[in-house]
């Protein structure tokens, strides 16, 4: 070690020169060792380790019924959610109760959504979400659009329940928010594909698991924001409170949580979000609704069906989304009583129309457009590749010829110490000896997975992915951070971008590029643009006016202010920028696995469906959090040190 | 009334071994990273007095209010309100007072924006349990008397920020209390409204005679309000006095130059510029009360060919002349 930190030491002025030499040297040997070592495994093959986590799951479920940690604990927890999900299916979604259909019909539902959007929010939002729901009804979703509302709406139910009070502790002791602040970090990040398969081996296939996936996932923003919101209080109020004789939990009711409600409806909103966004991806372990329809469609590359989904899930987060976003808007005015009461009776006589009779519970068959949707979008589809075939074709061809195929043949055809080597070295002459044994890690981490040449395909996809991210998110950060009107019109695009399922990304690049390595490439890079390129915005937008000022007052050009200023001094966002984008593509890379994109994707995708390759899903799974890991660490890395510079 | 005896408010590490010290605030900082932000200050608020406490940002008038109600807990010293011990008080009690006995206006009004402008004032009854149309019924009374009549529904970002302070104003007299803290509460408005408010500070404390402890930094402020004025600088009491001593005879350079630009006429009395009757002057000029300020005397004396006798009860005191009120005009 103590050499390592010498010859760090020695390195350091020549740094650059080093990790260059590194990497010359190893494609100079990269022909002479091609093909040896590569570790490559079948489709159906399983390594050692795959084998012994399938020997876990097995354990699991030999244990189900014995083990007092199921008797007591989980069992009990899946049935309360099994039941809350069905009961809340059974009000909206599906026939319960003895009877030929659910509670409340598209009447009901459509008239309750409408008087609760009005409420919490305006007339304009009452319309949309009453333009919302009956949307759903003419696509011919009306039943999968309320299977994803009835999770989705547990989910959040349960968040809320859990997540308020944990922020509102959160927001008083600072030491309970330094506890949780690392725990919802990591709950961010992780690749939400990687716990499914260990929360099936826990509370089985079905709601419960969707739920609790949807859980971990949308918790965070509403226990962060509740704390925020708690934490930001002016003092003055506080003090005023106190001064006047309030007890603590007075103080807590009358002026804490009142101040903090707006902070807190903003955090519902991206817990709402999020929870969606979740529900449509739990699709992949059988959650029932429109992500389910989204994922068959896919699976069989029928664009019209996807897209007819894909656009109710659209709706679907359009409407919640303004919804709460308007609910979380002061209002000056009170409502007079008799038009709440008006709206609320019209909403009751709705949900009573739809519990009687049929013509308000079932959707009109004569009104679902569905079909018509399906086929004018493959016409469309169809059409458009006809006439923009040619183009779309060549820039994938081109693409993964030049870009793709080379970076990845350099990774899967190297012998496995090769790569280990030049990494380690790079990692030890670049950013020091944390960095290399971290790197290390990863290797023995991917080699102990058995995975290690899906890793590298997956690894050259996203390291192709990361830097086509990068690419568009500098350019187009540097035009926002620089010029607000470009601000003004790019960053609704990218805000609604954000809110929307994954999912709904890959249906229309499926539809242009077919299923290919690179569709999966781009719905990754399409997916992680707004979050690159409004950090990249912000940190060009957080350099000093003053030295912008020097750099035009010196008579230097829009491009050399850019390139000469702006950049350099904003290089730490601009690192975290590509991180982030980094992280964003990992989270799509099993999505990508979905139409071609193969490799570890492909791996946790088959090990939710075939019995015998869970324990290889599973392993898939911990492979791309060992890739991400490390790939986040080196760019933080990479981000403080350029920090470190610039001081 | 209130007595406040040896009081410290220390922060920093091991707060209460750096009580007593002698070191200057740089000293301290460096030696200790502590900070005193309250040394030694002792005073007592008479019933129904206005007690001025004036010092410049970082003096730590601040801290000392908020150590009066135990927002802050004192480092060492006593606090009394009518004998009884704040310090020593539990939870219970010290919200008990809080409740019924002090009241406090700050300088960011504190109000809660959620909350109509009734509902604002209403929250100390409120807080003390009391019923809602006894509380609301109470709160119209007071808003009538901080002149917000009308508004009582509007919500605090509605107002003006003069407005508004009337509402953390009524907020205070709602509760009733025997002494109402103010902490700089008109540096955040303009300067017209904030002499409006100030007379409609006097024009309260005339009606409803409540014992008054105000924060400033605003020396014409301290000079128009205050009974008495107490005088800090980097934590420490510099003079404790009237208005006419703060200015007639300031304790120190710091303090001198501190009140050089007041003008002497409308804070000084006769007292300060009289001088002993010698054997050339004329005794039988008119006569005026040494408690005249000047500003008032300056048309009888510039008017009278002799000098005018200062007395107290028939007896008399000094005199003065056209050329000490002139020196100390001009």
């Amino acid at each position: 070690m103590t050499a390592a930190v010498a010859l760090r030491r020695l390195a350091r002025p020549r740094r650059a020169w080093f990790v260059a030499a590194v990497l010359g040297a190893g494609l100079l040997a990269w022909p002479l060792l091609r093909g040896r070592d590569t570790l490559p495994l079948g489709g159906a093959e399983l390594a050692g380790a795959h084998r012994f986590l399938n020997g876990a799951f097995e354990a699991v479920d030999a244990s189900r019924n014995s083990n007092p940690v199921f008797l007591y604990g989980f069992n009990y927890l899946r049935l309360l959610l099994d039941t809350s999900t069905t009961f809340v299916q059974g009000l909206i979604s599906q026939p319960a109760y003895g009877r030929p259909a659910p509670v409340l019909g598209w009447l009901g539902v459509t008239a309750l959504a409408t008087a609760v959007a009005w409420l919490a929010g305006n007339l304009r939002v009452a319309l949309l979400a009453c333009l919302g729901f009956v949307s759903f009804g003419l696509l011919g979703l009306w039943t999968e659009a309320m299977d994803t509302l009835a999770l989705t709406l547990t989910a959040v139910f349960y968040s809320l329940l859990a997540g308020i009070p944990i922020g509102v502790a959160a927001g008083l002791r600072e030491r309970v928010h330094r506890a949780i602040t690392p725990v919802l970090d990591f709950m961010q990040t992780m690749p939400t594909f990687v716990y499914l398969a260990p929360l099936t081996l826990v509370f089985l296939i079905g709601p419960a698991s969707a739920t609790i996936a949807t859980m971990i996932y949308a918790v965070p923003p509403v226990i962060r924001l509740t704390a925020h919101g708690i934490r930001e209080i002016r003092p003055a109020a506080l003090e005023s409170g106190i001064s006047l004789g309030a007890t603590p939990a007075q103080l807590l009711t009358k002026v804490r949580l009142p101040l903090a409600l707006p902070m807190i409806v903003v955090g519902i909103n991206q817990t709402l979000m999020a929870a969606l966004a979740m529900v449509t991806v739990a699709a992949l372990i059988d959650a029932p609704g429109l992500g389910e329809s989204v994922l068959q469609a896919l699976e069989s590359l029928d664009v019209g069906t996807a897209a007819a989904a894909g656009l109710a899930i659209v709706i679907m987060a359009v409407v919640l989304d303004r919804t709460t976003t308007a609910a979380s808007v002061r209002r000056p005015r009170r409502r007079p009583w008799w038009l709440v009461t008006a709206v609320l009776a019209a909403a009751g006589i709705g949900a009573y129309l739809s519990f009687i009779y049929v013509w308000a519970s079932t959707f009109p068959q004569a009104a679902n457009f569905g079909p018509y949707v399906r086929r004018a979008v493959d016409a469309a589809d169809a059409w458009l590749l006809d006439s923009a075939g040619g183009v779309t074709d060549l820039v994938r061809d081109r693409m993964t010829a030049w870009l793709l195929n080379p970076f990845q043949t350099l990774l899967t055809d190297a012998p496995w110490w090769w790569i280990a080597t030049v990494a380690v070295a790079v990692a030890l002459f670049g950013l020091g000896v944390r960095a290399a044994v971290l790197v290390g890690a990863g290797v023995a981490g991917l080699l102990v997975l058995g995975l290690w040449q899906d890793s590298m395909v997956t690894l050259a996809a996203t390291v192709v992915a990361t830097a086509l991210t990068a690419l568009v998110g500098v350019v187009a950060g540097v035009w926002m951070g620089r010029s607000s009107r470009a601000d003004g019109t790019i960053r609704p695009v990218l805000d609604a971008a954000q809110t929307l399922p994954p999912f709904v990304y890959l249906v229309p690049v499926v539809g242009l590029f077919g299923a290919t390595r690179f569709t999966g490439i781009l719905a990754a890079v399409i997916f992680a643009i707004p979050v690159t390129t409004k950090l990249v915005a912000e940190g060009i937008r957080g350099v000093r006016a003053s030295a912008v000022e020097a750099s035009g007052a010196a008579g230097a050009t829009a491009w050399q202010t850019i390139i000469k200023v702006q950049l350099p001094l904003a290089r730490a966002s601009v690192t975290l920028a590509v991180g982030q984008g980094l992280i964003y593509v990992l989270s799509m890379v099993v999505v990508g696995g979905l139409v071609g994109a193969g490799a570890l994707g492909y791996q946790v995708v088959a090990g939710f469906s075939q019995h015998e390759l869970r324990g290889k899903g599973l392993a898939a799974g911990l492979a791309i959090v060992v890739l991400g890991i490390v790939l986040d660490r080196i760019m933080r890395a990479a981000a403080s040190r350029a920090g470190a510079q610039r001081a | 009334m209130l007595d406040v005896d040896g009081l410290w408010k220390v922060f920093g590490p091991r707060a209460a071994a750096q009580v007593g010290t002698e070191l200057s605030s740089a000293e301290l900082k460096r030696r200790t990273g502590c900070v005193a932000a309250v040394r030694d200050v002792s005073f007592t608020v008479a019933p129904g007095e206005v007690f001025v406490v004036m010092g410049l940002s970082g003096s730590g008038k601040s801290t000392l209010v908020r150590c009066l109600t135990r927002l802050i807990e004192p480092t060492a010293g006593t606090v009394r309100l009518d004998g009884e011990d704040l310090g020593t008080a539990s939870p219970a009690r010290l919200r008990e007072l809080r409740r019924h006995r002090m009241a406090m206006v700050f300088q960011q009004f504190g109000l809660l924006p959620h909350r109509s402008v009734l509902d604002n004032v209403a929250f100390g009854l409120e807080i003390r349990g009391t019923a809602r149309a006894e509380r609301h019924d109470h709160a119209r009374q007071v808003i009538e008397l901080v002149g917000l009549s009308g508004f009582e529904e509007s919500l605090p970002e509605q107002l003006s920020g003069g407005m508004q302070q009337r509402v953390g104003l009524a907020r205070a007299l709602a509760v009733d209390p025997e002494v109402m803290l103010f902490d700089e509460p008109f540096s955040a408005l303009d300067p017209l409204i904030r002499r409006e408010m100030q007379n409609e500070v006097i024009r309260l404390h005339r009606v409803v005679g409540k014992t008054m402890v105000f924060i400033t930094h605003d020396l014409n402020e301290a000079l128009r309000l205050g009974d008495r004025i107490l005088l800090m600088r980097d934590g420490a009491a510099v003079q404790l006095g009237t208005p006419d001593e703060v200015v007639g005879a300031p304790a120190d350079d710091h303090v001198r130059d501190f009140v050089a630009d007041v003008p002497r006429e409308q804070v000084l009395t006769l007292r300060w510029i009289m001088r002993p009757a010698g054997p050339s002057d004329a005794l039988d000029g008119p006569s005026l009360p040494p408690e005249t300020v000047i500003r008032d005397a300056v048309h009888t004396v510039l008017s009278a060919d002799r000098p005018v006798r200062v007395e107290s009860d028939g007896s008399l005191l000094g005199v003065v002349t056209a050329a000490e009120v002139l020196e100390t005009i001009a």
